[in-house]
């Protein structure tokens, strides 16, 4: 017999969350606190030797944080996951455990602008060498694969323009290559996509965004798929290698396919310490309760204004997907027939001067630099988010200089194109 | 049996069932995977016996090695095989001449012999292969989820703090069964090379 498959709203609430053993807590206590007792001097060798399961101190892990994981991984479809503090901090984790110095990822060209410059710049001092490619233009990903490539990432809607990436098309890419498809999940969330059912092998969030979902809390998280295989060469040492630092332990062969979360914890956070605190994790898992509701809200709004917009005679284009004749329609019909997200694009006739004027006009939508939250925003990303790119690079990444980025929040959308109204024709 | 993917009661019914469990290749290495193992299982309460004839004379965790299943010399529920998928077929032909036969044969992660599972099963023994007993028994307690592992469970029921030689409960409502869909690729990414 098999037990009935929950579905995604059942998983959103309840998964990893068990009432608490000592009080009978029902909501997941914030257990603030940086370390735990050990029963004795045995099993405390046994934490630190990674032979038994359990805390230690709260760089490594947390039980707050513990189910925020399971929570995460359940609703992608991976077998584990590890939060950290910043979505920028599960990229550098990710990449520690794959890339050595020398080594190249091969990385879309449309992200968020963020990414590009700790991928242009952070990472050059590390010697991991970025190698862009157009996820437009599956070939380009092909040919850039060299003997050094570790990985490839890609975003799934991409930020600031909302288009979609063919996943399953760039995970052949990858598996032909040898390598691992990391895909950055933070606009879509797995409510709209779950990368890992199209190929991807890592996913990786900014749970600041629509997953926290009320912009009062940073996060970032790394599932693993557990369908790579590390050790079928030496090129992932950090996985299949004796680990000198935990007494020649390999880390796949101890943990199976739930490895990479492992190693990104105890190879990765534990040594570069980009904690998430736990009062964090609890924030955002209990915006994770309400994913489902808030993401149908989201896309339905997105969608509305989307069409409104681009009924407005001082637009000159809207970049929704979930739009009919946009060029991503077809892809964001496959990936995300649920809703084609709350992020997108449009650019104004009056050019760069309109787009500034419309942010100052605006009265519900907030002038920010943020994304996914209760609240819509605006942003003009050629003079924020994206300003460190020269004007080539800002018009590939989606972000050229009359564009502005809209994330629709979940207040009444009549409130939402009345706002927009009032601001196009101030 | 689909020993590609196991339902999560198969498991459950097998770590729940057995007492014993004699460990073929256990080590007495403090950093080798069957170490951990054992000292695992006999922390959640199971009568653990170390097999390997290399370390005869000396103890795992207070308890004598023996060299062979046949030095054993008591009934034993379960053999958990600690050796390359290559090693598999003559412990389990020495597992089916005990008197009385093991109720399960359990081969380590990464160990997978299936014409050896045939002959197990023919004998009426039930057969995991490719799985760790310490992992399976941490997920369905759920004990394995402050490693951030999806446990695959759900209960909303007050679990007890597990101590040491306690056994946890593992009746906790499974998320249809088995396997996640990534598993199952990795699975059949292992057997098809393309
Ligand atoms: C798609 C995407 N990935 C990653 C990040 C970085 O996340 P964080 O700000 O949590 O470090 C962001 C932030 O805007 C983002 O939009």
């Amino acid at each position: 017999m098999t037990d009935r498959l929950p579905g995604f709203s059942t998983l959103a609430v309840h998964a990893g969350a068990q009432p608490d053993p000592t009080t009978g807590a029902r909501a997941t206590p914030i257990y603030q606190t940086t370390s735990f007792v050990f029963n004795d001097a045995d099993h405390a060798a046994s934490l630190f030797g990674l032979q038994a399961f359990g805390n230690i101190y709260t760089r490594i892990g947390n039980p707050t944080q513990a189910v925020l994981e399971e929570r995460i991984a359940a609703l992608e479809g991976g077998t584990a996951a590890l939060a950290v503090a910043s979505g920028h901090a599960a990229q550098v984790v990710v990449l520690q455990q794959l890339l050595m110095p020398g080594d190249e990822f091969i990385a879309a060209r449309k992200l968020y602008g963020g990414s590009i410059n700790q991928f242009t710049h952070a990472f050059k001092s590390f010697g991991w060498n970025v190698v862009w490619a157009d996820p437009d233009d599956v070939a380009s990903f092909e040919r850039a694969v060299t003997p050094r490539t570790k990985a490839i990432f890609i975003e799934s809607i991409a930020n600031p323009a909302g288009s979609i990436t063919d996943i399953e098309a760039i995970a052949a890419v990858a598996r032909k290559a040898g390598v691992p498809l990391i895909v950055d999940n933070t606009l879509a969330t797995p409510y709209l996509i779950r990368p890992i059912d199209h190929g991807a092998d890592i996913v990786v969030h900014s749970l600041t965004k629509f997953l926290g979902g009320h912009g009062n809390s940073l996060g970032g998280v790394i599932v693993d798929a557990g369908t790579f295989d590390w050790s079928k060469d030496n090129k992932y040492p950090m996985l299949s290698e004796p680990r000198p630092e935990y007494h020649g332990i390999r880390i796949q062969e101890t943990f199976g396919n739930f490895a990479f979360a492992i190693a990104c914890r105890v190879l990765g956070l534990r040594d570069l310490g980009p904690a998430i605190s736990p009062f964090n994790a609890f924030m955002i898992l209990t915006g994770i309760e309400t994913l489902p509701l808030r993401m149908a809200k989201h896309c339905e709004n997105a969608k509305a204004v989307a069409e409104f917009l681009s009924g407005h005679p001082a637009v000159a284009a809207v970049n929704y997907s979930g739009l009919a004749g946009n060029p991503y329609n077809n892809l964001a019909r496959k990936y995300a027939p649920k809703g084609a997200g709350a992020v997108f694009t449009f650019s104004l006739k009056g050019g760069y001067e309109a787009g500034v004027n419309l942010v100052s006009n605006l009265k519900l939508f907030s002038h920010l630099a943020n994304v996914g939250d209760t609240r819509s925003l605006v942003i003009h990303p050629a003079s924020t988010t994206h300003s460190q790119l020269d004007d080539a690079a800002k018009i590939k990444s989606g972000a050229a200089p009359d564009v502005v980025r809209l994330s629709i929040g979940i207040e009444d959308k009549e409130d939402l194109i009345a706002d927009l109204e009032q601001a196009l024709t101030a | 049996m689909n020993h590609d993917n196991y339902d999560d009661n198969y498991i459950r019914g097998i770590l729940n069932g057995v007492k014993s469990i004699a460990m073929v290749g256990a080590s007495p290495v403090n950093v080798r995977p069957s170490y951990f193992a054992f000292k695992y299982l006999a922390q959640r309460g199971y009568d653990m016996i170390p097999v390997n004839p290399g370390h005869v004379g000396k103890n795992l965790l207070d308890k004598p090695f023996v060299a062979s299943l046949a030095d054993i010399g008591r009934p034993v529920d379960m053999i958990d095989i600690f050796r390359n998928s290559s090693h598999i077929m003559p412990v389990v032909e020495e597992a089916l001449r005990l008197d009385p036969l093991p109720k399960v044969i359990w081969m380590q992660l990464g160990a997978r012999d299936d014409a050896a599972a045939a002959k197990a099963e023919a004998a009426g023994i039930k057969v995991v292969m490719n799985r760790c007993p310490k992992i399976e028994y941490g997920r369905l307690s759920s004990e394995i989820s402050w490693m951030g592992v999806n446990s695959r469970t759900l209960s909303s029921k007050r679990a007890p703090m597990p101590t040491q030689g306690m056994r946890l409960s593992l009746n906790r409502t499974s998320l249809g069964g088995g396997e996640t869909a990534a598993s199952d690729r990795a699975a059949k990414n292992k057997t098809d090379p393309a």
